[in-house]
């Protein structure tokens, strides 16, 4: 026992001392933008090699497995597939009128030069969230690849989530299904605005909240588009969210709200694209000079006023993020 | 009591980081796609949880320390709330270690379990209670009950690896 005391402290002061410490690091990343700096560093140059090793191997035999599965699966497939063709050579033709129609929506909103001319590099999901609780997850580029907090990423087309912390050779996604998670969309049919809202509750259900809603004319229903819009702040305007689920008119009769389906199957998440020009840039880089109040703090303005906010303001994003931690505050049900 | 405990050679230190590394790479890649309805068990509650017990408070503080901390720089948003957590999960556990009889496997599983617990609620808590989602109920019964369940499960296995690295340890210092 002589010898214990010699060489060890108490484990009480370790405790008290470690206590401090992380109430410390909490508070500074929780008022600050502090995210760990050095830390992040040290533990990527670890951790992540072996993870990615990891996942390829992990992904390699689920690939194997899921060979066998799909084997007796084609097979049945295979006959009804071919009753579908006969189906489907019918639709095609409604089909190829509504992609006229798609043409011109796409010109209404600039998808088409706005969405395609951005910069994207490809990454890899090489590990998910520990808990249950949120759904962060980590891809295998990092600041040494040009990434950088708030650049938004996109899969199969539709949106998924935004950058939250690098490290040199990784970063941290949160995705938009994440609690914590707040985008401002508007439904593509009428360019009304609306707040779509990670909710783990619903999320078992694989739906998303969908928020204040005007939609004065009653237009929106269920299988409408619902796409970031142009006053957020982070999310450049026009990527998929999702497709509308259910929508009820609140106790104030003034807005709507409901689910919304996402448009990326956020289970089997293995690839992702990150778009490389951040918003701001981009708006900068425009040059529009157009001052743009900040969505943040007042409600989504409704379709007829969209005009006027085409351009956010560039130095918002220290200020007035559009997704940021201190939407906590703002759930407020 | 127990000599061992004192003698913190840097080869056990080493198997001891590496066993904490190796159990959150395992959880955030293969134990994510070994999920049942989105819940993945908790590997790093079980190994604190386990060097707690098994080597007393302070063993089980820094373990548990270092297993949040892991998972508050990849995952986490505020940097610390986890390595708190399960800081105090490892140094609660420590207080059971003169009960701890190797061949019992109720002790580890119990112990285990409740500490499973008090991290859901903890987490619930912290982080969705002082949103003001209050429906607990829900919570409960969809994330906290079957994480709890599933843990136990694969306590059942994975105690019996982490338990036989302790013992070598042991034998060898």
């Amino acid at each position: 026992m002589r010898r214990r005391e010699r060489f060890t402290i108490p484990g009480k002061y370790i405790l008290f001392v470690l206590t401090v410490l992380c109430v410390g690091t909490m508070s500074l990343s929780f008022l600050t933008d502090f995210d760990g700096g050095p830390l992040n560093v040290i533990s990527g140059y670890v951790l992540i090699p072996v993870q990615r090793g990891i996942n390829s191997a992990g992904g390699w035999m689920r690939s194997k497995v899921e060979n066998l599965e799909e084997l007796t699966a084609v097979r049945g497939e295979n006959e009804s597939l071919k009753e579908q063709v006969a189906e489907l050579t019918l639709e095609n033709n409604s089909l190829l009128q509504e992609r006229y129609e798609l043409a011109e929506l796409r010109r209404l909103y600039d998808l088409d030069n706005e969405y395609g001319s951005l910069d994207k590099i490809a990454a890899n999901v090489i590990g998910k969230d520990t808990g249950n609780w949120f759904h962060m997850f980590l891809i295998d580029k990092g600041s040494d690849d040009g990434i950088r907090v708030d650049m938004n990423v996109i899969a199969g087309g539709g949106l998924v989530g935004i950058v939250t912390k690098t490290g040199p050779d990784w970063a941290q996604v949160r995705s938009i299904i994440d609690d914590m998670s707040n985008v401002s969309a508007m439904v593509l049919k009428n360019s009304d605005l609306c707040y779509v809202r990670g909710d783990l509750q619903m999320m078992t259900e694989g739906t998303m909240q969908l928020n204040e809603l005007r939609d004065p004319n009653d237009e929106v229903e269920q299988g409408d588009k619902v796409v970031t819009s142009h006053v957020s702040a982070k999310f450049h305007k026009g990527i998929l969210i999702g497709y509308v689920n259910e929508i009820h008119t609140d106790a104030n009769n003034l807005t709507k709200s409901g689910s919304l389906t996402p448009a990326v199957d956020f289970e089997h998440l293995s690839t992702v694209l990150v778009i490389t020009d951040l918003k701001q840039q981009v708006d900068v880089n425009k040059a529009d000079g157009e001052e743009a109040d900040s969505q943040e703090e007042q409600p989504p303005v409704s379709g007829d006023e969209t005009e006027e906010s085409s351009g956010t303001p560039d130095g918002e994003s220290s200020t007035t993020p559009d997704v940021p931690e201190s939407a906590e505050g703002e759930e407020t049900e | 009591m127990t000599e061992w405990k004192d003698i913190h050679s840097m080869k056990r230190r080493i198997i001891l980081v590496f066993l904490i590394l190796t159990c959150f790479l395992l959880q955030s890649t293969i134990f994510k796609t070994l999920s049942l309805g989105s819940i993945s068990p908790n590997l790093m509650v079980i190994v604190t949880s386990s060097y707690g017990f098994m080597s007393g408070k302070k063993e089980g503080l820094w373990v548990g320390f270092f297993c949040g901390l892991l998972e508050d720089i990849f995952y986490g948003r505020l940097l610390g709330m986890h390595a708190m957590i399960y800081m105090y999960i490892g140094y609660a556990n420590g207080y059971f270690n003169h009960i701890f009889y190797e061949e019992d496997i109720k002790l580890p599983i119990f112990l285990i379990s409740v500490s499973e617990l008090v991290y859901g609620l903890g987490t619930y808590v912290i982080m969705f209670m002082m949103r003001s989602r209050f429906a607990f109920s829900y919570y409960m019964i969809r994330i906290i009950l079957p994480e709890l369940i599933y843990t136990i499960v694969v306590t059942l296995i994975f105690y019996r690896v982490i338990y036989m690295v302790n013992r070598r340890m042991e034998d060898q210092t």
